[in-house]
């Protein structure tokens, strides 16, 4: 993938693909280019792949089901996420996105054998998900929330993370164990860190700020409380809570 | 400290109104003032007012705070002089404002042309001061001066091609009768240079092109035509000695950043200090800290000028520490060089000779498939202010520990206005926000520049990209990614205070004495925030 060449070819794209009714159609992908990498690209990364979970190649996203949606992103951020409002002008914003639609690359989720129904059923009762994660409003928020994850997920990915856990914990999913000065021990998922607090949820769903000074131990585990299912499920089993999985978005 | 009511009739009666050449030379006799983007010619980022205390640094508390007009990075460092303050709004306002109450006098706007660009935002570091004038280049590659006194436009020249890349982003430095200033364009394939300007009529008194021309000396150093683009910019501000008369300054990366294919040879005098003549724009000596770089590690550092006894006896140094991860010191009389270590993870090189010239690692240049290398392409330090103090000896940087990217490079054909990188650094442990990962991670260092071995870090948990200050309190401000402005112990590196103040640091920090109460001022986020102690 070359610079120049996928930024033309964004152009190309963007102004071919994007409906005329659009007011965000036919931005300028190269100027783009230059806005995502001066205001974007420090988080998102020049591949826009450095958030984790956020794949901007995919063209899909979450919260966006078209380009009004994307700007109002762009401009106004995601309250309570990494994500600021940059405050770009019309035009501008339409370059950023004529820029970010032309990252998309093929699809990446490939359909897996399987039942959604039985994997619902897995999902609520066997597997014992939704004592840590949330599904489509039922569960734990102790765990990363699942409603959505067939959107930010290859089938792949998912089903790597139900057999080995350990394998890819998520920075921002890493499990913390600390204990205060007074003896108080608490854990629970990181939720955000930087060098003088830390803030997680507990096993309670508390969300707790800790001051760093006020602990006597803190460790951040790179494995993942969850259990492995390599043994816990058959094949079938397994592909039909994947196959559950991928269908939410 | 003199008391306060003293140093206030001092500054308001001993000091002429308008700032002479004379002033800028003896910044360090106006504590009260910071007179150019450093502080002083010598680039210390220092400042000897020691009203704030490690015993009373409890009380700082926000004084005022400026909310810029503008979403860009505010990446500039204010001048006060006389309580008067002057910063810029990026990309191209200047505000006047009242230093001990924030309230604003006058503000100039200059628009760019929709043509200006930059690799990384249409932003400003500062203005220059000289008599009763303001100077500040723009991202439309335009000197301007401006009336300090009405905020009036006095004359306004362009002096590149915003179509091709070209860009002013640094604070310009004045020496006598001119004003210099370069251009920055590294990532467009321009051809740098730094030129010299009349303040009475910005008039080009002299041009010294960073990439020399055919039948120029180092014009050996480019294959072909490649000295045609090859980049070698100036964006941020340089030093001077007047003893010396040589100003010093630091030069970009050649240009395509990542691609070194079609630019065979040292590239002069890209990745470069330079020590030029302020009169005459000629070139008195160079060194070169990354020759043939593909890596787009810029010398673009503040050189910093200290006279200090070195192997036994008293030298004129600079102290240096490089985006490419090592520190240096070199005579700054001949650019000789005296001592060289990294201050960072470096796998791009294995040491460097008794030169000072880098032994380059093998199998550590970019291709199609990616190379990881050490430093990333953001470099160990950047742009951020450095500082000494000559009170601890110390000499500070902010340092991005154990970072890397994954270097790739592609072909590229030349196209004007264009970027012309030729590569791109991928993934690797550069970004910024959000929890970092327990290896790369963002500091605080002092160095012994005596040895280059590391006195003491402060680390923190994501990375920084402000710059330090230090006072004659033995204080170091600085803030980062994080929402903090914080002051660390000079000594030994402890936190002593912090104000969440929110948003993020991408400028210096620098203090000033207004209304008889010592200032720090930095930006964060889209605001520039005043500290003194509580009344």
């Amino acid at each position: 993938m070359t610079l120049p060449s996928l930024a033309f070819s964004g152009m190309l794209t963007a102004s071919l693909l994007l409906a005329q009714a659009d007011p965000h159609a036919g931005g300028d992908a190269a100027e783009g280019l230059r806005l995502y990498r001066a205001y974007c690209a420090a988080c998102h990364g020049v591949d826009g792949d450095q958030v984790p979970a956020v794949d901007l190649k995919s063209g899909q996203f979450r919260r966006v089901a078209n380009d009004n949606d994307l700007a109002k992103i762009v401009n106004e951020g995601i309250p309570g996420t990494a994500m600021p409002p940059a405050g770009f002008t019309p035009v501008q914003v339409s370059h950023v996105i004529a820029y970010v639609r032309s990252l998309k690359l093929a699809p990446v989720h490939s359909s897996v054998q399987g039942d959604v129904l039985r994997g619902k059923a897995i999902l609520e009762g066997k597997g014992g998900c939704l004592k840590c994660h949330q599904a489509a409003g039922q569960g734990s928020r102790v765990g990363p929330e699942l409603t959505g994850i067939g959107k930010l997920r290859s089938s792949a990915a998912i089903e790597s993370s139900i057999l080995d856990p350990n394998r890819t914990v998520l920075p921002q999913h890493r499990y913390i164990r600390a204990t205060t000065k007074d003896g108080r021990a608490m854990s629970g998922r990181r939720l955000g860190e930087d060098t003088l607090t830390i803030q997680l949820i507990d096993s309670n769903e508390e969300l707790l700020s800790l001051p760093k000074a006020g602990l006597r131990e803190f460790a951040v585990l790179k494995t993942s409380p969850m259990p492995s299912y390599k043994d816990k499920l058959t094949a079938q089993e397994l592909a039909d809570l994947v196959s559950y999985l991928v269908s939410l978005k | 400290m003199t008391p306060r009511f003293l140093l206030f009739l001092t500054a308001a009666l001993a000091v002429p109104a308008q700032v002479t050449f004379e002033r800028l030379v003896r910044a360090d006799r106006e504590p009260h003032n910071w007179l150019n983007y450093s502080g002083s010619y010598r680039s210390h980022r220092y400042s000897p007012l020691d009203q704030i205390t490690r015993d009373n640094i409890k009380n700082l508390r926000i004084d005022w705070i400026y909310q810029a007009r503008s979403l860009e990075r505010f990446e500039a460092t204010p001048l006060v002089v006389n309580g008067i303050m002057y910063v810029t709004q990026a990309p191209n306002d200047v505000i006047a404002l009242d230093a001990s109450t924030g309230r604003r006098f006058w503000t100039y706007s200059h628009a760019p042309l929709p043509a200006a660009r930059g690799c990384c935002g249409k932003i400003n570091r500062g203005v220059a001061i000289l008599g009763d004038r303001l100077f500040m280049g723009t991202m439309d590659a335009r000197l301007i001066a401006i009336d300090a006194k009405s905020g009036r436009s006095l004359w306004n020249v362009g002096i590149a091609d915003p179509n091709a890349g070209y860009s002013i982003t640094h604070a310009p430095l004045v020496i006598k009768d001119k004003v210099i200033v370069g251009v920055a364009g590294g990532e467009y394939g321009i051809r740098g240079f730094i030129a010299a300007y009349e303040i009475a009529s910005g008039k080009e008194a002299w041009r010294f092109y960073t990439v020399p021309g055919p039948g120029e000396p180092g014009n050996e150093t480019w294959a072909g035509d490649s000295w045609k683009t090859g980049g070698a910019p100036i964006w941020i501000t340089g030093s001077y000695d007047p003893e010396l008369n040589l100003t010093y300054w630091g030069t970009g990366n050649p240009g395509p950043d990542y691609n070194s294919d079609k630019r065979a040879g040292d590239n002069l005098y890209s990745n470069s200090v330079i020590a030029l003549n302020p009169d005459t724009g000629k070139l008195q000596w160079h060194f070169q800290f990354t020759p043939h770089d593909e890596l787009d590690y810029d010398a673009t550092q503040i050189p910093v000028l200290v006279d200090a006894e070195w192997r036994g006896r008293p030298r004129k140094l600079m102290m240096w520490a490089n985006r490419n991860g090592f520190f240096y010191v070199l005579d700054r009389v001949n650019g000789e060089f005296l001592m060289g270590k990294p201050f960072a993870k470096v796998t791009w090189a294995t040491g460097l000779d008794d030169k000072g010239r880098p032994v380059k690692s093998t199998k550590m240049s970019p291709n199609a498939e990616g190379v990881q290398i050490f430093p990333g392409a953001l470099g160990a330090t950047n742009y951020y202010a450095p500082s000494y103090s000559s009170r601890t000896g110390l000499f500070y940087v902010s340092t991005w520990v154990n970072t890397y990217n994954v270097f790739t490079k592609f072909s590229q054909e030349y196209e004007a206005g264009k970027q012309f990188l030729g590569g791109l650094p991928r993934g690797g442990r550069t970004g910024t926000g959000g929890p970092q990962e327990e290896d790369p991670y963002g500091a605080v260092r002092a160095l012994d520049p005596k040895t280059g071995e590391m006195k003491w870090e402060f680390k923190m948990t994501t990375l920084t990209t402000s710059g330090l200050l230090t006072t004659a309190s033995d204080l170091l401000f600085t803030g980062g990614l994080e929402g903090y402005i914080f002051a660390l112990d000079a000594r030994n590196g402890a936190m002593l205070w912090k104000s969440t103040v929110g948003g993020l640091t991408y400028a210096s920090p620098m203090s000033y004495q207004a209304g008889g109460k010592q200032y720090v001022a930095i930006a964060a986020g889209n605001a520039l925030f005043a500290f003194a102690l509580a009344d």
